[in-house]
């Protein structure tokens, strides 16, 4: 088959170098996700200490409703 | 480690001799399958790849039916508990079920040669047989190791039937090649010529590398 | 923690990435025979070739695994094999594309490269369904492990032995690498190389999201009361969930 023209030949070389593209950028998508699911971790875990915190000086047996709640 | 083999390949064909499973089924589904290809590919004789193709992957498919079969009664009724018990190496297992599965596929071929010849080949057998026979075994050898690899890899998961022919199709795609490859000269027309020296090679190579992996790595699939 | 050196090695990638693109447009002289479409080249075999190597680091991954029984290789094992599937689909797209603007089809047997990649892929594929159908992490692990070995030495026969099978009836390819005039065997090695730091890159980049999850949960335990060996999730799952 004789090489095709620059016009149709530009589509499927630009097709190609786009799956490439998407490929990434779905995963930069998928990492997003995965950031945010990290800095929810993060607000719970300071939840944590703080309640740590506010129990400690106040010398009581603390249950910890939230993270039993949660898990 | 041989007198662990030995009984090992004793049970298992004693097994086999009494309840006749796995054996009949591959062979019927052999002969069976090469009926649907008279009728899917409307041919009445074939020969040289066409011929060579069809074979191949006709056992193919049967093997991956014993592959299926191979380890259910030592999953089934506790035998891997009764074997890791025993002081003996674990790869004793191994060998022993690559012999079995050896074993059902040299009788299975016996069968689907003599059916393939008289159902669906033209030219005739005769001299290409030392051939055949050589290709046959060294496939074979190939194929019950991925065999047991496999089979060993599946028995333990949730999706066994499934798990073992997408596991073991792709793996034996280069013994397909091989064996499809060095029998077409032997199915040609005009009586056979002899196989590419370079196929079995291959072949060979095959169940070197994977007779080697699979004895070293089998160890891991029966720790508990 | 696992995934060190990322920064670095993104910005080696982002370089050599835009290096790469640069010399293929720019540099590399316009192929006889296919024209601009001789440009895909420059992508789909990289792509090609880094996802085939990735699958066998996941078998050597796995062979450390099995042989220390030290956790991070199974992961290193699981990433390296994961991202390789997804430049496998990358290379399987970008070849098709290819075959049918060479040749007007958008598949072809006689591409030794795409007809083994695709064997590959298919058994690849079973990678992570075989993890998930094993429940014991333990378990999924080793039996994980035998499989990226198993599999990671087949890469290597199949692509021999359907190169031997093609070469016999189809001597024409898309890709034949050798006589590579100079500048196209420059633009070549840099995108494989741009290629592999790209794919470093990212395994670390998933590494480092991976540990840093299972080091937050474990943290989360610890402050909380819970056994700390807990897994993260009560679902069932593919991917390790514990070092």
């Amino acid at each position: 088959m004789p090489a095709l023209p620059l016009d149709e030949a530009g589509k499927y070389v630009a097709a190609a170098y786009i799956v490439f593209l998407a490929l990434i950028l779905i995963y930069v998508a998928i990492m997003a996700v995965r950031l945010a699911r990290i800095q929810q971790d993060i607000r719970e875990l300071a939840e944590i200490v703080e309640d740590r915190e506010a129990g400690a000086p106040a010398r009581e047996p603390h249950a910890l409703p939230e993270e039993h709640a949660r898990s | 480690m041989r007198a662990a083999v030995g009984a090992l390949v004793r049970k298992d064909l004693r097994a086999e001799l009494r309840n006749l499973e796995a054996v009949p089924a591959m062979t019927l589904f052999v002969v069976s399958t090469f009926v649907l290809f008279h009728f899917g590919l409307d041919r009445d004789t074939l020969s040289g790849s066409l011929a060579s193709g069809v074979l191949w992957v006709t056992l193919l498919l049967a093997a991956v039916l014993g592959m299926n079969r191979l380890f259910v009664t030592e999953r089934e009724q506790g035998g891997f508990d009764a074997f890791l018990v025993a002081p003996v190496d674990r790869t004793a297992m191994f060998v022993a079920k690559a012999l079995v599965l050896f074993a059902f596929l040299v009788v299975l071929e016996v069968v689907a040669v003599a059916a393939f010849s008289v159902l669906l080949l033209g030219p005739g057998l005769g001299q290409a047989l030392p051939g055949l026979v050589l290709v046959l075994l060294l496939a074979d050898a190939g194929l019950a190791v991925i065999g047991t690899l496999v089979g060993a890899l599946a028995v333990q998961t949730r999706a066994r039937d499934l798990i073992v022919p997408l596991l073991a199709l792709p793996l034996c795609v280069p013994l397909l090649i091989a064996a499809a490859e060095a029998t077409a000269p032997l199915l040609a027309e005009g009586g056979g010529g002899a196989p590419e020296g370079r196929w079995l090679l291959v072949l060979a190579l095959y169940d070197v590398v994977f007779g080697l992996l699979a004895y070293a790595v089998f160890d891991f699939l029966l720790e508990d | 923690m696992l995934g060190r050196g990322l920064k670095s090695f993104s910005i080696a990638s982002t370089l050599l990435v835009v290096a790469a693109l640069g010399l293929t447009f720019f540099y590399a002289p316009l192929d006889a025979d296919q024209g601009f479409i001789q440009k895909i080249f420059y992508l789909h075999v990289p792509l090609a070739i880094v996802a085939l190597g990735g699958f066998v680091t996941g078998g050597i991954h796995g062979i450390k695994f099995l042989r220390s029984g030290d956790r991070r290789q199974d992961l290193r094992s699981y990433v390296a094999i994961h991202m390789s599937l997804i430049f496998g689909v990358g290379a399987l797209l970008t070849g098709s594309i290819w075959a049918r603007a060479a040749w007007g089809h958008w598949w072809l047997w006689d591409e030794p490269t795409l007809v083994s990649f695709l064997v590959v892929f298919l058994l690849y594929a079973c990678y992570q369904p075989l993890r998930f159908s094993i429940e014991d992490p333990e378990r999924q692990a080793r039996y994980a492990a035998v499989f990226a070995v198993t599999a990671g030495a087949f890469v290597p026969l199949n692509f021999l032995a359907v190169r031997m099978a093609e070469s016999l009836v189809h001597p024409r390819t898309l890709s034949s690498t050798d006589n590579l005039p100079g500048p196209m065997a420059l633009t070549f090695l840099v995108a494989v190389i741009a290629m592999i730091v790209l794919f470093t890159t990212l395994v670390k980049y998933e590494l480092a999201a991976k540990s840093t999850r299972m080091q937050l949960g474990r943290l989360k335990r610890r402050l909380s009361g819970e056994a700390p060996s807990a897994p993260l999730t009560t679902r069932r799952s593919a991917a390790p969930q514990n070092l």
